[in-house]
C-alpha cells in the first residue's frame, strides 16, 4: 500500500480518536494529538510532492498522473458508480501541501489561541474532521467523490463556525453558512446528474464518445456545477455567509474560511478545466464576470468595514474573484496562447493561502491581545506586538502586490492573463488591485498605528503572543516572502508542461505604480492620529458609506427572500392548509360517519308501531314498484 | 422446520413469556432475550442469505416453504426472503431491539405494553417474509392493531384523538387494500395467493387497471402518501418513544414494501398506467412534508413531517421505475427507518426529562444533556444527507436512478424533489441552533440530567447502524440491488 493513503488516515484518526475518547483526554494530550497526527500528513504531503514533481515526466512533458488507489463505494446503475480513489496530479499534490501546511500552521497556533477554552478537545476534533475532507476533496479521483467530501466540508464548516454555540450570531451564522452553501450545492449536485447521464461516468477525464454524447448538455452541467463552486467561494451573490462565518474561532477562519475550503470552487474550475476550454468556453467567461464583480463589490465594501476580520473576510472574497477571473479569462489550454490564466489561477491560490493565513492569524493574535474585533480598540498596536506587527506588514506587502513578496508574482500573472484577453477586464482588475492595496493598509494603519485607543490600552496593556502562536506567523511571513520566487510554471500550467514565468515589464510596472498610489493614498489618510480626510468623505457620502457598510444590503435582499417568501409565503399556508384543510377534511369525514350514525340511530328506536309503520310503508312501496314493471 | 419461521416464532414465544413474567426485571429479560435472538437471527439470515447468492443460487427468493392453511381459497402460510425482505427483516429486528432498550424505564403497565409491542413486532416480522398475499394482508392487521392500544394507553397529549383517527385512516385504507388482493386473486385465475406463482399469470389489463391503485393507495397511506399523510403527524406525536420509533421506523417501510412486492411486481401494466399520476402525489409529498415541517413547533411535528418528505421519496423512487432507483427506494427505507428511529429515540428521552416538545420552550439542551445533544446532531446530519451517514447513499441513488428518465415530466419532477434536500436543512438545523445551542434559562431544566446507560446504549446502536450504512454502502446496494432486477423486469416486459 502506498504511504499516500495515511494522509487521509491520519486526520481521519485523529477525528474518530478526539470525538471519541476527547471528553476523557487532558487539553494538552487533546492538541498534541491533533497537531502531531497533522505533523505526520503535513510530511506525508511533502514527501508526496517531492515524489510527484521530481518523477521523470513523459514524452509530451507532462507530469504523469497518478492514482495510488481506487475503490467502488456505490454502485449507481448502468456505468455509473461512485468511486473513493486519490489522484494526483499537479493541482491537487500542491493542494495538498497547501491544506496540510496551513492546516499544521493552525494547529500549532490554536494549542495558544484556543487554550483554556471549553471544547478544546471538541475543536481539535473539528479541526481534524475538516483537514480529513478537504484533504479528501483536493484528492478526488471524480465529481461525486468531490461532492461527497464538498458536504463534508460543508459540515466542519458549520460545526466550527458554531463553535461557540452559546452565542446567538455564532449559531445564526453557522445556519446561515451552511444553507446557503446547501442551496448552491443543489446546482453541484444537479450538474453532476446531468453530467453523470449525459456523459456516462462521474469521471474527470471521460472517453471521447462520452463527450460526444454529452455534447450540448455540457455547458450546463458545468454552469450548475459552477453554482456549488460559486457557492462554497463566496462569489457574489452567493457570497453572503463568508463574512458572518467570521463568527468562528479566528484560527477557523485562517484556515477554512481564506486558505482552504473558500478556493475549492476555483479549485473545482481548475480541475474540470479541460472541459471548460473544450466544451463550454462561454461558460467559462461567464465564470470570469461573476469573478469581476465579486471582486470589485467586495473590495468596495471591504474600504469601510470596521471590524478587522471582516475585512479581512471581504478580502478574501475579492482575492477569490481574482482566481476566478484568471481561470475564466483563459481561451485555450496552451499558456503561451491564452493559457496563462489557469496557472496564475494556482499560483494566486497558492501565495493568498499563505499569506491571508498569515493575515487572520495575525488577526486572532491581536484579537488575543486586545479581545475586541473592532479596529476602534486598536491603533498604535505596533508598540506592544512587534513580531505580529512586522508578519503583518508583510503579508500587506504581499496582497498589495510589492515587488518581492509573493503576491506580487501571482496577481502580476494574472493581470497579465486578463490583459492579454481584454484590455477592459485589465484594467478593471489593477484598479481593484489598487483598491486591494488602498484597504489593506487602512487596515494595516488602523491596527498598528493611527488613533489609538489609548484609555483601553492604559486599562488592559496589549502583549505579544506566546511563541506557539508567533511561531506560525514567522514561519507563514518566510515562505510569504520567499514562494514568490519559485517556477510555478514548472509545476502546473494548462497543459501541464513546463511554462517559464516572465514577468511582463508593462503591466508589472502600471500594477506597482497603482499600489504605491493606493499605498500613499492609504498612508495619507490612516497612518496620523487625525484622519480629517477619512472623516471627511464619510460625512460627505453618508449614503454611500452607509450602503457599503451594510454591504450594499445584499444580507436584508436575502433575509427578505427566505424570512418573507419562504417562511411567510410557502411554508406557513402550506403547514396551515395541512392542518385546516386536508386533515380537516379527514376529520370531516369522520365526524359526517358519526352524524348520519346519528341521524339513523332513531329508526332503531325499539316502538314496534314505528316498526310496523315502516314495515307496512315498505310493503306499499315494494308492491307500487313492482306493479310498475 | 423453515429458518425464518423463527421470526415469527421468536415473537410468540416472548408473548408467552411475557404473560408468564411476574415481576418487572423478568419482563426486561424476556424482552431483551428475545430482542437479542431476533437481531442475531436477522444478521444470521443476512450472512447466509449473502453466502447462498454467492454460491450461485439463482432463485428469486430464498429459504422458501409452503405449507397450506385454508384450501378452498389457497391460503398458504407461505415464506421466503430476497434481498429487500433481508434488509427490512435486519432493519425490523435492530428496530426491535433498540426500542426495547428505549423503553427500559416506561411506566406504569409495563408488561402489558411490551405484550402489544411484542406482538406488533410479530405482525411486522411475518409481513416481511410472508411471499402470500393472504397471510400478508393478515400479519399487516396484525401489526396495525395494537397500534391503536400503544398509543391509546401510554400515549401522551390528544391520545385518543390521535390513536383513533390512525386506526380509521389505516383500517380505511387496508379495505381498499383487501378488495385489491381479491381483484389480484381472482384476476389471476383464483387458484393462487403465492405472490411468486401469481407473477406467472397475466392479470388481464382491465382489471389491473382498476386494483392497482386500490393496492397502491392501500399500501401508500400507510407510507404517508399525500394527501393522506395527516395520521402521522398525530399519531407519531401521541405514541410513547418506542413506538413511534417502531411506527416511523418499519411499520411505514410495510407501505413502501407492499407497493413494490404487491402492487407493482404483480400489476405492472396497471403501474405503467397509473404510474404518473403517483408520481405527481408522491412529488408533492416530498416537497410539501419538507415545506410543512419549517415552521412545525412541535419536535414530533417536525420529524413526522419530515417523514412525510422522507416517505415520500421512497414512493416517488419506486415510482420512478428504473433499477437503481427502485434500489435507491429500500436503501431509502432503510436509512429513513434508522434515521428515524433514532431521531424519535432521542425526542422521546428529552421529553421523557423536560416534559415538552415545544422548540420555543427548550434552549441550550447541549451544555445540560450533551450525549443526547450530541446524537441529536448526528440523526440531524443523517436526516440531511450528510455523506458517511445513510441518507446521503439513500438519496443519492434516488436522484441518480430517477435522472435516467430522460422525458420532461420526470425530469421536472425529479428537480423538484431534489428541492427537498436544501429544505431539509432549514428544517433541521433551525431545530438544532434552537433547541440544543444558546443558553438555558429555564431553571427547571437546568436541573436534568444526561442519558442513562439502557437510553447510551439504543442511541449508540443505532448512530452505528446509521453510520455503518453511510459508510460502507456497498454490499447492502448490491444486495438490494440485485432483487430489485426481477421486478424491474416486469415492469419493464410489460411497459413495451
Amino acid at each position: 500500500m502506498d504511504f499516500t493513503l495515511f494522509i487521509l488516515a491520519c486526520p481521519a484518526v485523529g477525528f474518530l480518536l478526539l470525538a471519541l475518547a476527547g471528553m476523557r483526554m487532558s487539553h494538552r494530550a487533546a492538541g498534541l494529538t491533533g497537531t502531531l497526527l497533522m505533523a505526520v500528513t503535513t510530511v506525508l504531503s511533502g514527501a508526496t510532492a517531492w515524489r510527484f514533481f521530481t518523477a521523470a515526466r513523459n514524452a509530451d512533458g507532462v507530469l504523469p498522473a497518478q492514482i495510488p488507489f481506487n475503490v467502488e463505494w456505490l454502485p449507481l446503475g448502468g456505468s455509473l458508480h461512485i468511486d473513493m480513489g486519490m489522484l494526483l496530479d499537479p493541482i491537487s499534490v500542491m493542494m495538498l501541501v497547501v491544506v496540510s501546511g496551513v492546516s499544521l500552521m493552525v494547529h500549532i497556533y490554536s494549542l495558544g489561541y484556543m487554550k483554556g477554552e471549553r471544547g478544546f478537545q471538541r475543536y481539535y476534533a473539528f479541526l481534524s474532521l475538516f483537514t480529513f475532507s478537504m484533504l479528501g476533496l483536493v484528492v478526488a479521483a471524480n465529481v461525486f467523490q468531490m461532492y461527497v467530501f464538498w458536504e463534508l466540508v460543508g459540515v466542519s464548516s458549520y460545526l466550527l463556525i458554531g463553535f461557540y454555540y452559546t452565542r446567538p450570531e455564532a449559531i445564526a451564522a453557522s445556519k446561515k453558512a451552511f444553507i446557503v452553501t446547501r442551496f448552491a450545492d443543489l446546482g453541484f449536485l444537479i450538474g453532476i446528474l446531468i453530467y453523470g447521464y449525459y456523459v456516462g461516468t462521474f469521471s474527470f477525464s471521460p472517453s471521447q464518445e462520452g463527450l460526444m454524447r454529452g455534447g450540448m448538455m455540457l455547458p450546463w452541467a458545468l454552469g450548475l456545477m459552477f453554482i456549488g463552486g460559486a457557492g462554497k467561494s463566496a462569489m457574489f451573490p452567493l457570497h453572503i455567509w463568508l463574512p458572518d462565518a467570521m463568527e468562528g474561532p479566528t484560527p477557523v477562519s485562517a484556515l477554512i474560511h481564506a486558505a482552504t475550503m473558500v478556493v475549492a470552487g476555483v479549485y473545482q474550475v481548475a480541475r474540470l478545466f479541460p472541459l471548460y476550454i473544450g466544451y463550454a468556453p462561454q461558460v467559462l467567461h461567464m465564470v470570469a464576470v461573476v469573478g469581476v464583480v465579486t471582486a470589485f463589490y467586495a473590495a468596495t465594501v471591504a474600504c469601510v468595514q470596521s471590524d478587522i476580520k471582516r475585512v479581512l473576510a471581504f478580502s478574501t472574497i475579492s482575492q477569490i474573484g481574482f482566481m476566478m477571473v484568471a481561470l475564466g479569462v483563459c481561451t485555450s489550454v496552451l499558456p503561451h496562447e491564452g493559457g496563462l490564466g489557469y496557472m496564475a489561477s494556482m499560483f494566486h491560490l497558492f501565495t493568498h493561502a499563505l499569506f491571508k493565513a498569515l493575515l487572520f492569524l495575525g488577526a486572532g493574535s491581536i484579537i488575543h491581545a486586545v479581545h475586541s474585533n473592532e479596529m476602534s480598540t486598536m491603533g498604535g498596536l505596533r508598540r506592544y506586538m512587534p513580531v505580529t506587527h512586522i508578519t503583518f506588514l508583510v503579508a500587506c506587502l504581499a496582497i498589495a502586490g510589492i515587488p518581492g513578496f509573493s503576491g506580487f508574482f501571482s496577481k502580476d500573472e494574472i493581470l497579465a492573463a486578463c490583459f492579454a484577453y481584454s484590455p477592459v477586464i485589465g484594467w478593471i482588475m489593477t484598479f481593484i488591485a489598487g483598491m486591494t492595496a488602498f484597504y489593506m493598509f487602512r487596515l494595516y494603519y488602523g491596527i498598528f498605528w493611527g488613533r489609538e485607543n489609548k484609555a483601553l490600552h492604559e486599562a488592559h496593556r496589549p502583549h505579544e503572543s506566546p511563541l506557539v502562536m508567533t511561531a506560525p506567523l514567522m514561519i507563514l511571513a518566510v515562505l510569504t516572502l520567499a514562494v514568490g520566487w519559485m517556477p510555478f510554471g514548472h509545476f502546473i500550467s494548462s497543459d501541464g508542461e513546463a511554462y517559464d514565468i516572465h514577468i511582463d515589464a508593462t503591466v508589472a510596472s502600471v500594477s506597482v505604480i497603482v499600489a504605491l498610489i493606493a499605498i500613499a493614498l492609504a498612508t495619507w489618510m490612516y497612518a496620523r492620529p487625525q484622519q480629517p480626510v477619512a472623516d471627511a468623505l464619510a460625512r460627505r457620502f453618508p449614503a454611500l458609506h452607509r450602503a457599503a457598510y451594510r454591504r450594499f444590503y445584499m444580507d436584508e435582499a436575502w433575509l427578505f427572500v427566505t424570512r418573507r417568501i419562504i417562511f411567510r409565503c410557502v411554508s406557513a399556508p402550506l403547514a396551515w392548509w395541512d392542518r385546516r384543510v386536508i386533515d380537516q377534511f379527514m376529520n370531516f369525514m369522520a365526524w359526517s360517519a358519526n352524524a348520519c350514525a346519528e341521524e339513523l340511530q332513531p329508526v332503531q328506536s325499539g316502538k314496534v308501531q314505528s316498526y310496523t309503520l315502516w314495515f307496512l310503508g315498505g310493503i306499499v312501496v315494494l308492491t307500487l314498484v313492482l306493479l310498475a314493471c | 422446520m423453515n429458518i425464518l419461521s423463527l421470526f415469527v416464532l421468536i415473537p410468540l414465544l416472548m408473548l408467552a413469556g411475557l404473560w408468564l413474567a411476574r415481576t418487572l426485571n423478568q419482563v426486561r429479560g424476556v424482552m431483551v432475550t428475545g430482542a437479542s435472538l431476533l437481531l442475531a437471527a436477522a444478521v444470521w439470515l443476512t450472512v447466509a442469505y449473502i453466502g447462498q447468492r454467492n454460491a450461485g443460487a439463482a432463485q428469486e427468493m430464498l429459504f422458501t416453504d409452503s405449507i397450506t392453511w385454508y384450501a378452498p381459497l389457497h391460503i398458504c402460510y407461505s415464506v421466503g426472503v430476497d434481498g429487500i425482505s433481508v434488509a427490512m427483516l435486519l432493519l425490523s429486528a435492530i428496530i426491535v431491539f433498540t426500542g426495547t432498550f428505549a423503553s427500559w424505564r416506561l411506566q406504569p403497565l409495563t408488561k402489558e405494553y411490551f405484550l402489544w409491542f411484542t406482538l406488533l413486532s410479530t405482525g411486522v416480522f411475518g409481513f416481511f417474509i410472508s411471499t402470500d398475499l393472504f397471510t400478508m394482508f393478515m400479519f399487516y392487521e396484525v401489526a396495525l392493531i395494537p397500534m391503536y392500544l400503544l398509543i391509546g394507553v401510554w400515549g401522551s397529549g390528544r391520545k385518543e384523538y390521535a390513536a383513533m383517527k390512525l386506526t380509521l385512516m389505516l383500517m380505511g385504507a387496508s379495505a381498499f387494500l383487501l378488495i385489491g388482493i381479491l381483484g389480484i386473486y381472482y384476476g389471476a385465475g383464483g387458484d393462487t395467493m403465492n405472490i411468486l406463482e401469481l407473477v406467472k399469470r397475466d392479470i388481464p389489463y382491465d382489471m389491473q387497471r382498476l386494483f392497482f391503485p386500490l393496492v397502491f393507495l392501500g399500501f401508500g397511506v400507510l407510507g404517508a402518501l399525500f394527501p393522506f399523510h395527516t395520521w402521522s403527524p398525530d399519531g407519531h406525536a401521541s405514541a410513547p418513544t418506542a413506538v413511534s420509533m417502531l411506527h416511523a421506523g418499519v411499520l411505514m417501510k410495510l407501505g413502501g414494501y407492499g407497493c413494490f412486492r404487491v402492487a407493482m411486481y404483480l400489476m405492472p401494466e396497471g403501474a405503467a398506467e397509473w404510474g404518473n399520476f403517483f408520481l405527481v402525489l408522491t412529488t408533492i409529498s416530498v416537497v410539501y412534508g419538507a415545506f410543512s415541517a419549517v415552521v412545525q413547533t412541535d419536535l414530533k411535528y417536525i420529524n413526522a413531517y419530515s417523514s412525510v418528505s422522507h416517505c415520500g421519496l421512497v414512493l416517488f423512487a419506486l415510482l420512478m421505475m428504473t433499477r437503481t432507483s427502485c434500489t435507491g427506494a429500500i436503501l431509502q427505507m432503510l436509512s429513513h427507518g434508522l434515521m428515524t428511529a433514532l431521531f424519535f429515540a432521542l425526542i422521546g428521552m428529552i421529553y421523557g426529562r423536560t416534559h415538552t416538545r415545544d422548540i420555543r420552550q427548550l434552549r441550550g439542551l447541549m451544555r445540560i444533556m450533551p450525549f443526547l445533544s450530541v446524537g441529536y446532531v448526528i440523526a440531524g446530519l443523517a436526516n440531511l444527507g450528510l455523506p458517511g451517514l445513510s441518507g446521503f447513499v439513500a438519496e443519492m441513488t434516488v436522484f441518480v436512478g430517477s435522472f435516467e428518465h430522460p422525458d420532461t415530466f420526470h425530469r421536472t419532477c425529479t428537480l423538484i424533489a431534489t428541492m427537498s434536500i436544501v429544505i431539509t436543512a432549514v428544517y433541521i438545523l433551525r431545530v438544532v441552533g434552537r433547541i440544543l445551542y444558546g443558553t438555558c434559562t429555564n431553571e427547571a431544566h437546568l436541573k436534568l440530567t444526561d442519558a442513562t446507560w439502557d437510553e447510551r446504549f439504543a442511541v449508540i446502536c443505532l448512530i452505528a447502524a446509521v453510520a455503518g450504512l453511510g459508510i460502507a454502502p456497498l454490499w447492502m446496494s448490491n444486495l438490494i440491488s440485485e432483487s430489485v432486477a426481477p421486478v424491474i423486469a416486469q415492469l419493464l416486459g410489460h411497459a413495451l
